[in-house]
């Protein structure tokens, strides 16, 4: 099941599926990251990471502080270049990218510390998440000529489902700077899925929420990737939620990965129970 | 009691004693303001898009303004007779230069000082200004020259209205001023309200890092807003030219946008209008009724006066965004 390293070909990756626990036909790679190594400096924070991100999974980074894993969401989503190893998406190596164009090539993001576009009402922060499948050209939109108003309304009526689909109907019309921390990262998960993405990158979905806003955002992850059919990598801290979630996790501390593989396996892996106990 | 009535009475008894010359002083005002509102607009913009306060507005109205007329003696000079066609190709060169101007601002400086503080920023634009002065009068000369206001094809003449038992003048070049930027304010309204990259540019002013995850690139942004306000600074100038000179001088009426600015808020463009005619009805009011009372001069100060009482009470402006504060 370990994902082609050296010299195995894309194509005899690409074919061998796997099946969850719960029954889910997981497809072949979608993007495979080789040998990753990035330095600030003289710090080392990711230290030859290789993994693999199926179609259809939910793809898990966990690991203490520090453990370089919101680094690898940043390389995987352009914000930062490694020095060394290669990162292949749906089949290709792809070149040094800026993060608007990985954006463009279908992957989709939240943050960590949530940023969303504070004086924006929740409606405008989610149409933003359609910035790159409007086509019109501004002249139109702004002469509010019939082809550019049909576009418009095609795009919310996408957006208005997103958030039928997340709940947050409530929400529409308020700044999302006085909404309640629950409730901004829901609106940005909205705006991450209104791009339609391959492959969406949750960045601690569930830190700092209460039991009850842990559930439903869990709810809404797994609903996403079984509706939608969207490929979910996602970092979170909380074992007890990776181990419900995730199909597969990876775990990494001081930037070296300890362990890849099913969430039961890795948890009784010596390595990742003295990580975390801090032996 | 006297210094009461002067103050209290005496001005509206006058207003209503002439009502003719108090709608002319009214009609003035609406056309001061509506320049200023000009000005404010450029700023609003960048400060929008980038929230940037950008500095070097006032003197970008004075460079295009300069560039529109220098350009215009250059091709004096080559031969062409037409004053039309002449106008028209200075019109495309300038706006070629104030595009190559975005372009340069975002590639030397915004670019290289992506992420960094707002002050940062701010003080960029005032580095940006010293250039743009020394560069202007490099390349145009320092001496004030005449706008080209006839070959714009911009009506000079005026019409004399009877009305409240008077006359009324309404100079052409001003009605014709109040219409081009009532469709320059309308057009950029629409812009940013309709359009995805209005929404775009919002975007990008309350966060880069979420922008340029959802596939908004950063560079063309800036190059198309600060070329927005190139075109705003050129339609400026060329109003302001054509009521006085073009020259170095009229950078200072820019300090007028600040006020202007305050009331409104800096981030609003019906904010920007409405500010501007406040200030310009306001100052021109106060002046020829009040201004008496202190030695007269009380238009260069009113404004400060009026943003002033302003930041006191409800500092971000009368349209300003809310100030959002979670706790």
């Amino acid at each position: 099941m370990a994902p082609g390293m050296d010299g195995q070909s894309m194509e005899a990756t690409e074919t061998d599926g796997y099946v969850t626990a719960d029954g889910r036909q997981i497809g072949g790679v979608m993007m495979d990251i080789r040998n990753i190594v990035l330095r600030f400096g003289g710090v080392t924070a990711i230290q030859d990471v290789t993994f693999d991100i199926r179609k259809g999974e939910v793809r898990a980074i966990i690991g203490p502080n520090g453990a370089g894993k919101s680094s690898m969401l940043n390389v995987i989503n352009g914000f930062y270049h490694p020095q060394e190893g290669e990162i292949w998406f749906k089949g290709k190596l792809r070149p040094s990218m800026k993060p608007y164009e990985v954006a463009e090539q279908g992957i989709a993001r939240t943050f960590q510390n949530i940023a969303l576009f504070k004086g924006m009402s929740t409606l405008d922060n989610i149409m933003t998440g359609r910035q790159l499948k409007m086509k019109k050209n501004f002249f139109w939109q702004m002469l509010r000529y019939g082809p550019a108003i049909q576009e418009e309304v095609e795009h919310r009526q996408k957006v208005e489902e997103i958030i039928d689909f997340l709940e947050i109907q409530a929400i529409r019309k308020t700044p999302v700077g006085s909404l309640p921390y629950g409730m901004q990262k829901r609106v940005e998960l909205a705006r991450a899925l209104a791009m339609e993405p391959e492959l969406l990158l949750l960045d601690e979905p569930m830190a700092g929420m209460n039991v009850e806003e842990k559930e439903d955002m869990s709810r809404f992850i797994i609903d996403v990737n079984e509706q939608y059919g969207t490929t979910i990598c996602l970092i979170e801290h909380d074992m007890g939620v990776v181990m419900d979630l995730a199909d597969r996790v990876v775990v990494l501390d001081y930037g070296k990965q300890l362990a890849d593989g099913l969430p039961g396996d890795v948890q009784k892996d010596q390595a990742v129970i003295d990580a975390y106990l801090g032996v | 009691m006297d210094f009461l009535y002067d103050v209290l009475i005496k001005p509206f008894v006058e207003m209503g004693g002439d009502p003719a010359f108090f709608f002319q002083v009214l009609w003035e005002g609406f056309v001061a303001g509506i320049l200023y509102a000009l000005i404010a607009l450029g700023f609003v913009l960048i400060f929008k898009a980038s929230g940037i306060f950008n500095f070097a507005q006032g003197i970008m109205v004075v460079f295009a303004a300069l560039g529109l007329v220098g350009f215009y003696e250059v091709l004096g000079s080559a031969g062409i007779e037409s004053g039309t066609v002449k106008a028209v190709i200075s019109l495309v060169l300038t706006l070629t230069m104030m595009y190559a101007l975005a372009f340069g601002v975002e590639r030397l400086v915004l670019r290289p000082l992506v992420g960094q503080e707002d002050i940062i920023l701010f003080m960029s634009t005032i580095g940006i200004t010293f250039m743009l002065i020394g560069g202007g009068q490099w390349i145009f000369g320092g001496e004030p020259k005449s706008m080209i206001t006839e070959d714009l094809g911009l009506p000079t003449g005026d019409t004399v209205v009877d009305a409240f038992g008077g006359i009324i003048i309404f100079q052409h070049l001003d009605v014709a001023a109040t219409i081009i930027a009532g469709l320059l304010i309308a057009g950029l309204a629409l812009f940013f309200s309709k359009t995805k990259t209005g929404r775009a540019l919002r975007a990008v002013a309350d966060d880069h890092q979420a922008a340029v995850s959802v596939g908004i690139g950063l560079n063309q942004i800036w190059v198309v807003v600060w070329f927005a306000a190139g075109i705003v600074a050129l339609v400026t100038g060329v109003m302001w030219g054509a009521k006085s000179d073009v020259s170095f001088a009229l950078q200072i009426v820019a300090l007028k946008a600040l006020p202007v600015l305050v009331l409104g808020g800096f981030t609003s463009i019906p904010g920007a209008i409405v500010g501007g005619l406040i200030i310009g009805i306001g100052e021109k009011v106060f002046e020829l009724y009040w201004g008496g009372l202190m030695g007269g001069g009380v238009e260069s100060w009113f404004a400060f006066i009026i943003a002033l009482i302003f930041l006191l009470f409800r500092p971000q402006g009368i349209f300003g965004d809310k100030i959002i504060e979670r706790v």
